[in-house]
């Protein structure tokens, strides 16, 4: 029989979070710290437009590029909030969660051998994803030291003739870094200068806690080299209703809906009416809840200066990013161990690139009661630990 | 920092005062200095609890009240309302716009209570023109709580990337 399946596919490593999750889900009593995903509900106006268009029968494929009204909303929101402007007929597509979006661009864009920038740790998918499209990945390990922002020098280094694109995901899953307009600025004059294009996965910007959010394709000369890539799930708590979108130069997109509407045809009908009402009256639910996550973000930051725990602070997304290096085990032994005498799941470094080796996420998408259950629970087994002489603390 | 306490302590009035330092990024000092301001200028009024009643075994019924009444030369409302709002057993009052001048929501043990007291303490009132009761059947959310008995389990699978 011949072999059914790709080489390619099956060179593509499982994700490193299976394991606890198949854990986690067979104890009783355990608290997962380990979610990636929003622990609101919708907004309940965004979900009754969602029932109010299933009730007007509009259960129909929408254009592939996504519904009129959705795109205009998404353009406006672009230029109000970033100061960028897309034409909502040609730059901009709309997709089935950021994923799509990243996958679609990597497709679009690569030929085989072309070299794939990624810094990590990151989302899992970048790597997988430029492999699938022939791409070459080309990892930067950033650094605890740089609070885990790409650093211009880092990216020069990492820039040979066949680099393409960079990807920058910011802020970022699973550190929480962010990079600030000045940061960007930086990397955008390398992009223009050694002829990069870059996929900004953006999905986490209306979580920023200090300072305004910023996009890479505000910088001169970047918005005709760069994919901005944004969605629902995380702004708006709408992970399961999968939507996301992409803007970029006109050619790169119309190739991205190509790929889209032959994969996909378009994003769910449902979603996207729901989409148009998050986008023109879901403001005060953003800011309710990124009030609601910078708490939390505080309540973890001060558990672990309190137990002893060395953590960047991390002004992005709903994670924070702990080193444990100073107990001398690995990240993954460090969970195993955390889930099995504590029972608490948090993620591995590792899970999410090499670099991530020494450190642990923990997701804060979860009540403060159940956060204040969890660090109690960390204190005991932390406090059992014996510290590594000698071990750099920050 | 003063609205970013109190939007804290609206939903949780238990809190202590570290974490409430903590969770705003606020010294202890600054924090406990503002809360004192507010309670002395009476922007905090009290630090309530709110109970179902229908999960115990204490009996209560719940009216609103619409009271019609002839305001005052020179008073307006606000005389007739302290003469009714002055009575214990009145939870709330509150002047109204529309069809009737004051709502005013009672407490009692029992319905013959509550029509008791509308009979000889609220409708024989001077100014009172006349009132309109109406029962609480079920309270489905309060103060922006909802009463429900089923509590909704964290559907997430429980490790995601």
């Amino acid at each position: 029989m011949k072999n059914p399946i790709a080489d390619k596919v099956a060179s593509i490593k499982p994700s490193g979070i299976r394991k606890f999750f198949d854990i986690v889900t067979e104890m009783k009593d355990a608290i997962s710290l380990g979610v990636g995903e929003p622990d609101f509900e919708t907004p309940w106006h965004i979900r009754e437009e969602g029932i109010y268009s299933l009730e007007k029968g509009r259960t129909f494929y929408t254009s592939n590029s996504g519904l009129k009204e959705l795109k205009v909303e998404i353009c406006r929101y672009l230029a109000r909030r970033f100061d960028v402007e897309y034409d909502p007929d040609k730059e901009v597509f709309v997709t089935v969660g950021g994923s799509e979006a990243i996958d679609a661009a990597m497709r679009a864009m690569l030929n085989p051998g072309d070299e794939v920038i990624i810094p990590q740790p990151s989302y899992v998918s970048y790597e997988p994803c430029a492999i699938l499209a022939d791409g070459k990945p080309v990892i930067i390990p950033l650094k605890e030291e740089n609070d885990f922002r790409l650093m211009p020098e880092e990216l020069l280094a990492a820039v040979t003739d066949r680099t393409k694109i960079l990807v920058l995901p910011f802020p970022n899953n699973p550190t929480g870094a962010v990079m600030t307009a000045e940061d960007l600025a930086a990397i955008a004059k390398i992009c223009v200068e050694k002829d990069i294009y870059v996929i900004s996965d953006e999905i986490y910007t209306e979580l920023t806690y200090r300072g305004t959010p910023a996009t890479i394709a505000a910088c001169p000369g970047m918005k005709e080299r760069t994919i901005l890539i944004n969605g629902f799930s995380k702004a708006y708590a709408m992970t399961g209703w999968r939507l996301g979108y992409a803007c970029g130069p006109e050619e790169i997109i119309r190739q991205m809906v190509k790929i889209h509407q032959f994969a996909i045809m378009c994003a769910p009908t449902t979603s996207q009416y729901a989409a148009v009402e998050a986008l023109r009256n879901g403001d005060d639910d953003v800011r309710m809840m990124r009030e609601s996550y910078d708490m939390r973000r505080r309540y973890l930051l001060n558990a672990f200066k309190e137990m002893g725990l060395p953590c960047f602070t991390p002004y992005g997304a709903f994670y924070v990013f702990p080193s444990i290096k100073k107990f001398g085990m690995s990240s993954d032994e460090f969970a195993t161990r955390f889930l099995r005498e504590e029972k608490v799941a948090v993620v591995p470094g590792t899970a999410f690139g090499e670099s991530g080796e020494g450190f642990v996420r923990i997701s804060y998408a979860y009540s403060l009661d159940r956060l204040k259950e969890a660090m109690g629970r960390m204190k005991d087994f932390i406090g059992k630990l014996p510290v590594q002489e000698g071990s750099e603390s920050c | 920092m003063k609205e970013r306490i109190l939007a804290v302590l609206e939903k949780n009035s238990r809190i202590d005062l570290h974490d409430l330092a903590v969770l705003l990024g606020e010294s202890e000092v600054d924090v406990a200095n503002a809360i004192a301001e507010m309670e002395r200028d009476h922007v905090i009024c009290g630090y309530h609890t709110m109970i179902n009643w229908e999960n115990t075994s204490e009996e209560k019924v719940q009216a609103l009240i619409e009271v019609k009444v002839t305001p005052q030369r020179g008073l307006g409302f606000d005389k007739i309302a302290r003469r009714i709002y002055s009575f214990p057993e009145v939870d709330s009052c509150y002047l109204m716009s529309g069809g009737f001048d004051l709502m005013v929501i009672i407490e009692g043990k029992t319905m013959r209570d509550v029509a008791l007291f509308v009979a000889s303490k609220l409708s024989t009132q001077d100014q009172v023109l006349s009132t309109s009761t109406h029962f609480v059947l079920k309270k489905y959310k309060q103060d922006g709580t909802v009463f429900s008995s089923e509590d909704e389990e964290d559907r997430r699978i429980q490790v995601t990337p």
